[in-house]
């Protein structure tokens, strides 16, 4: 089957810094990817170039086979995020948010679409509410309905459920899992929550430095270099990477 | 070219004056109080000058068309500042939204927000002054397609601007209008200016526009030579204000810029 996703040689260089380093992965259908790493190491670069926002200095992104750099438009009809750094305009509501979204991206049977995503994300009540005086939780359901809208097949979520309770963070991950498991699409997924990634992920990518230093199984990766829990292992390559790298 | 992407970016500007008056009130506002001023300035004017000259149609209507241009600008720039308002440029610009149909929309909500403003210009100086644009003949037609055109031009150019240098910068585009109405001789036949503002008059399309104007009201007609002229150098405007802007988002997309927007520069 056609990856959901497939980055090859990505790099991104900036003036002075090298953010991404000739990273290459694929997302499959119904997989859900934790892109993992400290504050600096390219995860943000890599999902801004993965949306098209910023342009990448070598390397090629196919979305569902379509070519980002070639064919931007059908690309990203296939895509969707939700970042908690991108919230919507404040200054619509809640189902103008949806439909201007839905619109773009060129959802069919869009009502209904709005009403199914309203319900599932439980913000009929908030549905004429502008976005701008929502809690963060609530404004982060909104966006991971926006994400949903158009069913994509490369679903990206730059740490969803960062500003989440317990309870509506797992609802959330139950949800993400399930829209995977489903077979619309896979999930890149980034978070400093490594028990929520063990839980959800199917895959890790550990960035530092704009390289992958390790890949695997968020399950068995931690006891392969040493180290109890998947934190454990995230503080060695946040602090340690050449260690890592070398063992 | 998706019509419906088109649509959504109108909707968007259409939600946002439904529901606040501090985006309605604008649209009309300052134009009528343009033509309330002008028109008794005119009444005060053919009162001195006696019946020798009537200045309704010269200073009010040139009063008028100027508006319509600048609110034309106005629109297209503020439809896109409403984006760099709500920090929306990564929402928006990762979507199959192309340039194109956005620069599409944003024409076609300033088309909406300057025709609520040439109404109330319409209804005022006729009303209370009585100036009728159809005094002009079907020369207006001409006279208002070369204005839009030429309002679109610089609503783009404006947001191109606003796009490389960062939100801070659009109070350069504001005054636009007042720092080319000079040039244009919209008060003044061009041959009161001096010679080398008059060389840039003539790349500036309204020129043609009050020339023609005061033509017809000296009792000939509006050169069809020069009203051509006019529209092609402003269809040619809009032209390269597109690609300017296109130009400014390949930077901003090359550069980072447009994923860290508010850091209004990156290295």
């Amino acid at each position: 089957m056609r990856p959901a996703l497939s980055v090859v040689g990505l790099r991104r260089e900036f003036v002075k810094t090298v953010a991404v380093e000739r990273i290459t992965f694929q997302v499959g259908v119904g997989e859900i990817v934790g892109l993992l790493g400290p504050n600096g190491a390219g995860k943000t670069t890599t999902i801004s170039m993965i949306l098209g926002v910023l342009a990448p200095s070598a390397g090629t992104i196919e979305i569902d086979g379509a070519d980002l750099a070639t064919e931007r438009s059908r690309a990203l009809e296939r895509a969707n995020f939700a970042a908690v750094h991108a919230p919507l305009p404040g200054n619509l509501t809640v189902a103008q948010n949806l439909r201007i979204f839905g619109l773009l991206y060129g959802v069919q049977a869009l009502s209904a679409r709005i009403e199914a995503l309203l319900g599932q994300f439980e913000l009929q009540a908030l549905r004429d509410v502008r976005c701008g005086i929502l809690s963060s939780g609530e404004q982060t359901r909104v966006g991971l309905a926006k994400a949903l809208l158009n069913r994509p097949r490369v679903l990206l979520l730059d740490e969803p459920t960062a500003s989440l309770d317990p309870a509506t963070a797992r609802d959330v991950r139950t949800k993400i899992r399930a829209y995977a498991a489903a077979g619309e699409g896979g999930v890149l997924w980034t978070s400093h929550n490594m028990y929520e990634v063990e839980g959800v992920c199917d895959r890790v990518l550990f960035l530092s430095h704009g390289r992958i230093l390790l890949e695997g199984d968020p399950k068995t990766l931690p006891r392969r270099y040493g180290k109890a829990t998947l934190e454990d292992l995230f503080i060695a390559v946040a602090r340690e990477p050449l260690t890592i790298e070398g063992s | 070219m998706n019509g419906a992407r088109t649509g959504a970016i109108v909707l968007r500007h259409f939600y946002l004056l439904r529901g606040s008056l501090t985006r309605v009130v604008p649209l009309f506002i300052w134009v009528a109080i343009d033509i309330v001023l002008w028109g008794y300035i005119t009444r005060y004017l053919n009162a001195v000058a006696g019946a020798a000259f009537d200045f309704v149609p010269v200073l009010l209507g040139a009063v008028l068309l100027w508006d319509f241009c600048s609110r034309v600008m106005h629109g297209v720039s503020t439809a896109f500042f409403e984006d760099v308002w709500s920090r929306n440029f990564v929402n928006l610009f990762s979507t199959p939204l192309s340039l194109r149909e956005y620069l599409g929309g944003l024409v076609v909500s300033s088309m909406i927000t300057s025709a609520v403003g040439l109404a109330v210009m319409l209804v005022l100086a006729a009303g209370v002054f009585g100036l009728s644009v159809l005094g002009y003949g079907l020369a207006i037609f001409p006279f208002a397609l070369i204005l839009f055109l030429f309002g679109v031009a610089l609503g783009i150019l404006g947001s191109g601007v606003v796009l490389r240098l960062g939100p801070a910068a659009e109070w350069f585009i504001w005054p636009i209008p007042a720092l080319v109405s000079p040039f244009v001789g919209v008060f003044y036949p061009l041959s009161t200016l001096p010679s080398w503002m008059q060389h840039l008059a003539r790349l500036l399309p309204p020129s043609y526009v009050f020339e023609g104007m005061r033509s017809i009201l000296a009792g000939g007609a509006a050169p069809a030579g020069m009203l051509v002229l006019g529209a092609a150098l402003s269809a040619a405007y809009v032209v390269l204000a597109c690609w300017f802007f296109a130009r400014v988002y390949r930077h901003a997309v090359h550069t980072g810029l447009l994923a860290r927007y508010s850091a209004e520069s990156v290295s």
